[in-house]
């Protein structure tokens, strides 16, 4: 199988008055074709920053290093005409549309047209005619092309941000927190669209949201930020079901399947903030917050993705596959 | 439907202001002082029975809101009273004097407007770069400057110094073909025009910088730049149409601003337009001609807001459209 | 046991030791926190305003004028500034005597300018002040009351907000309908056409401090209007207000010269509009008289545009939504 996506070693760092942050600190992730890899983490966690340095959005003088790999290409080394050429075309993103992402002075079929005739797809006639499919491929009749946004609701935008980012059949489609800001029923929906839709066109997928529980019904394999690193990645179902690290059991925990007879009476979260990235504690960045934190190790040792079972690993002592250390208790 | 209603609403409001204003002006010119055909004939020598005609003629006699109606009517009728320097009507005086405040008022406004706003989006779009911090210093410089100041230096340096422009009046005396007199009129307008461009172009730029910098931040801006959309069209077609639209109205909002400007500077330049008028009535305490150029700018500018709500309405799908 | 968050631990009022059988806090205590908690937000913004080169550069300049004003009386040679004491050449350019020259009365024009420092500044910060006052009245009052009162406040706000300021100001210096002494009577035409701007930003931040829990909270506890207004309304509402504020001053003193220049100005006494109108009226222009006309705009210039540059400082740190992502 292909890669679609390999980010190798990748670390962004904001450029702020107080100095630099670093807010995604060496991340390996590959993204195969017609596979959906979900990311999850809390917020500020770093899952957001991987999706817009993946299409170099992030603020100017951020650093970026490393390798970002889109269908073998390095998007850090391309020369601002072709990185325009790949933006959207190669890869497109899903953002959060319910509040701002569409411009609230245009119509939302000329914002869509826009992409397909700037990356030369179509003519102006042509695209209109394709924007009208789309529409009418994410459930919203094709008469929503003369809409202003503001005409529309919160889930029918989102239909809106998705059309758009299957407007120029791009090779990945990165979702970032799609779901968020909707209320429950229409998240509901428009995860099932999403799932739809990739099954039917084989969509590459990377789908970033805090909520496990939608990411294991939508994603073949999971990875698992803290602290701008990945700590844990597997097959979604293992991940979520039997995680090996201590800060994946409370971040599914944290979101209960309902039904499930593991989390009755147990309604359970995480205490604490995550740690500050200018100031990331030793060792294992997660220790302080730690449930199964072992004195004497975990603020010592900051562990590697060991691996933790068939196909997956954790960067926990407590993985499998975890070499012998000295001050664990056997 | 919606259009219409938000376009009764705000005629309503506007003539609701107007109103306001007549009121304004009946008390201070008619109840306030103790002496209203005193402050009125200011100056000149009455004999008793005169008063008595002219509180009569006023209206003075009568109950208040009989009064307040009598103004309203007469008002309404444009019949302003007659001032006291010159004895003639007051809407007559006003009238001759518009066409030069007009074309000095628009001309300045067009010029501070496009230059502020150009300004305001190369600096605003590259924040912090060269040309953004030098030119937000200069429209800072400008801003604070005296209006009547800035045209005192100009006068000295283009007109005495250098001799390029007339630094008086609208026109030089004496007969000329239709292009000359045109060819003379533009030369005696430069300087005012360039004092009030540079007078109020300052304030245009930093209101449309900082709401492009504020727009440069949205969502939407992100997406239009993640679609591979070069850079200038992403200004030009999602950013500036968006922050365009708090300047707009501002701009509007400052054109009383802009008036009291362009009072000042026709003062300076011996411009023969309404501040002229009105610097003359202050000196000589003609009040029939305060009143009147104080009601009838408070007219235009209320006309001009009207104006800016409508033209905002077409513009912002989200007014137009619900 | 879910730890603390660090910053939290660190506040000195939360882990302050409590010692056994200390009574309930007395009200003063909740004030002192308060205090304590405003002083470490100011010297927070002091910090980053310091940072600020341009607001350090107003900052300084604002200083110098202000100084300059307070000790005019010792450093200008009083008789050199009134018509009918001055003793210098008339009309004569800059010499080492009267640097900056003198006028048609033989004044020293320097220290004119130096003096007028004096009622060009106090017209510039009592207006200010009074327009801050009214503005931050009706807009708390608009702001807080709601319903019928807010629209008619913010219809009197919007009206005051489009007219044609030097008219209405020209209306009310020349009618003086509460016949005020006519320094106060400028000062107050200057706040009554300036507060408008301030009515509707405070209006526009009450509206949301209103909505906050902790204001339905005490509401809830039985607060009365006046409580709720000046302990929890008016804390949040001013930080919003101190940019405009601050700008505002520059504004006052632009009217000042504006109204000094139509000849409305302070009578019996030296401003910088003054001296620019005195200037103008003896025919500065076409004799050229530079050295008259030129040093009270300058000084204008530098007064207004020290302001704007703290202004603009202030704001960057009080206005996040101004900073860049």
């Amino acid at each position: 199988m292909s890669n679609v996506l390999e980010l190798r070693d990748l670390r962004v760092t904001y450029h702020t008055q107080g100095g630099g942050v670093p807010a995604v600190r060496g991340v390996d992730l590959t993204v195969g074709t017609g596979e959906v890899v979900g990311l999850a983490g809390e917020s500020g966690c770093g899952k957001s920053t991987i999706a817009a340095a993946i299409l170099r959005l992030l603020p100017a003088g951020t650093k970026t290093e490393g390798e970002i790999l889109l269908n073998g290409e390095d998007v850090l080394k391309m020369s601002a005409a072709k990185l325009r050429a790949v933006r959207w075309a190669g890869a497109s993103i899903i953002f959060q549309g319910a509040m701002h992402s569409l411009n609230p002075v245009r119509r939302v079929g000329e914002q869509i047209a826009e992409a397909i005739i700037v990356h030369g797809q179509a003519n102006e006639r042509e695209a209109k005619v394709r924007v009208g499919a789309l529409l009418e491929q994410v459930g919203l009749p094709s008469r929503r092309i003369d809409d202003y946004p503001h005409e529309l609701s919160g889930g029918q935008k989102q239909r809106v941000m998705i059309a758009m980012a299957l407007a120029c059949n791009p090779s990945l489609v990165i979702a970032d927190e799609p779901t968020t800001a909707l209320d429950v029923m229409v998240q509901a929906q428009v995860l099932k669209l999403l799932k739809e839709l990739q099954r039917d066109l084989g969509l590459s997928m990377v789908f970033i949201t805090h909520d496990l529980s939608v990411l294991v019904e939508v994603s073949d394999r999971l990875a698992i930020m803290y602290a701008g690193k990945i700590i844990e990645d597997g097959p979604a179902e293992l991940v979520f079901h039997s995680a090996t690290h201590p800060y994946t059991k409370a971040l599914a925990a944290a979101f209960p399947e309902i039904g499930d007879m593991r989390f009755r009476g147990k309604p359970s979260g995480l205490g604490g903030d995550p740690p500050d990235p200018q100031n990331v504690p030793p060792g294992c960045p997660f220790h302080p917050r730690c449930a199964e934190v072992v004195e004497g190790v975990c603020d010592r040792i900051e562990p590697a993705l060991w691996v933790s079972g068939a196909n997956s690993h954790a960067a926990c002592v407590h993985a499998s596959g975890a070499p012998a250390l000295e001050g664990m208790p056997r | 439907m919606g259009a219409r209603r938000y376009f009764f609403k705000k005629t309503a409001y506007a003539l609701l202001t107007l109103l306001f204003v007549l009121t304004f002006n009946f008390v201070m010119f008619r109840v306030l002082p103790s002496d209203p055909v005193a402050q009125l004939t200011r100056s000149q020598k009455l004999s008793r029975d005169d008063v008595a005609e002219l509180r009569h003629n006023l209206g003075l006699d009568q109950p208040l809101p009989t009064q307040y109606v009598t103004y309203l009517k007469q008002t309404a009728a444009l019949n302003l009273g007659r001032s006291i320097l010159s004895g003639r009507d007051v809407w007559g005086e006003i009238k001759a004097r518009l066409p030069a405040t007009i074309a000095l008022l628009s001309l300045g406004t067009l010029f501070a407007t496009l230059l502020g706003i150009w300004v305001g989006i190369k600096g605003g779009w590259k924040r912090g770069s060269t040309f953004d911090t030098s030119s937000l210093f200069t429209s800072q410089v400008f801003w604070s400057m005296s209006e009547a100041w800035l045209g005192m230096v100009l006068i000295v340096v283009f007109g005495s110094i250098l001799g390029w422009f007339p630094t008086g009046q609208w026109q030089t005396p004496g007969d000329a073909t239709a292009i000359q007199r045109l060819a003379d009129w533009a030369n005696h307008l430069f300087l005012p025009v360039l004092t009030l461009t540079l007078g109020y172009f300052g304030e245009y730029a930093i209101i449309m910088r900082s709401s492009l910098i504020e727009v440069k931040n949205d969502d939407f801006v992100l997406t239009a730049r993640a679609k591979g959309i070069p850079d200038r069209e992403v200004r030009k077609r999602h950013a500036v149409p968006n922050a365009f639209l708090p300047t707009f109205t501002l701009i509007f909002l400052s054109f009383g601003f802009v008036l009291g400007g362009a009072i000042l500077i026709e003062v300076v330049f011996s411009w023969p337009g309404i501040g002229q008028l009105e610097y003359d009535a202050i000196n000589n305490l003609d009040y029939p001609l305060i009143q009147g150029i104080f009601l009838l700018s408070s007219a235009a500018v209320i006309f001009f807001n009207l104006v800016a709500d409508v033209l905002y309405s077409y513009m912002d799908p989200r007014i137009r459209e619900s | 046991m879910s730890k603390m968050p660090e910053r939290l631990m660190s506040d000195p009022e939360l882990s302050a030791p409590v010692t056994d059988g200390q009574a309930l806090p007395v009200p003063d205590s909740a004030r002192k926190i308060a205090w304590a908690r405003r002083r470490r937000s100011m010297s927070g913004y002091w910090k980053t305003f310091r940072k600020s080169r341009q607001g350090m550069v107003g900052l300084v300049i604002l200083g110098f004028f202000v100084l300059l004003a307070l000790t005019a009386p010792y450093i200008v040679n009083l008789p050199e500034i009134y018509p009918a004491t001055a003793t210098g050449p008339i009309l004569h350019p800059p010499s080492l005597q009267y640097p900056l020259g003198t006028d048609t009365f033989g004044r020293s024009v320097l220290g004119m300018v130096v003096f007028g420092s004096r009622i060009s500044l106090l017209i510039g910060f009592t207006a200010t002040v009074g327009a801050m006052l009214i503005g931050s009245s009706m807009g708390i009052a608009a702001g807080y009351y709601g319903g019928r009162i807010d629209t008619i406040l913010s219809a009197i706000t919007n009206w005051f907000l489009v007219l044609p300021w030097i008219v209405l100001a020209i209306v009310i210096a020349t009618v003086n309908p509460f016949h005020l002494p006519q320094l106060g009577n400028l000062i107050l035409v200057i706040a009554i056409t300036s507060w408008a701007g301030t009515a509707r930003l405070v209006r526009a931040q009450t509206l949301s401090v209103k909505e906050r829990t902790y204001v339905e909270r005490s509401r809830a506890l039985g607060s009365g209007n006046w409580h709720l207004v000046t302990r929890h309304i008016l804390p949040n509402v001013m930080p919003v207000i101190y940019a405009n504020t601050v700008l505002m001053v520059a504004i006052a003193i632009l009217s000042e010269a504006a109204l000094s220049f139509l000849g409305l100005g302070p009578q019996n006494t030296v401003s910088w509009g003054v001296i620019l109108e005195e200037s103008y009226s003896a025919g500065s222009l076409t004799a050229g008289y530079w050295w008259w006309f030129l040093p009270p705009g300058i000084a204008i210039v530098l007064v207004a545009l020290s302001v704007t540059l703290c202004g603009y400082a202030l704001d960057e740190i009080l206005n996040p939504r101004l900073r860049e992502r």
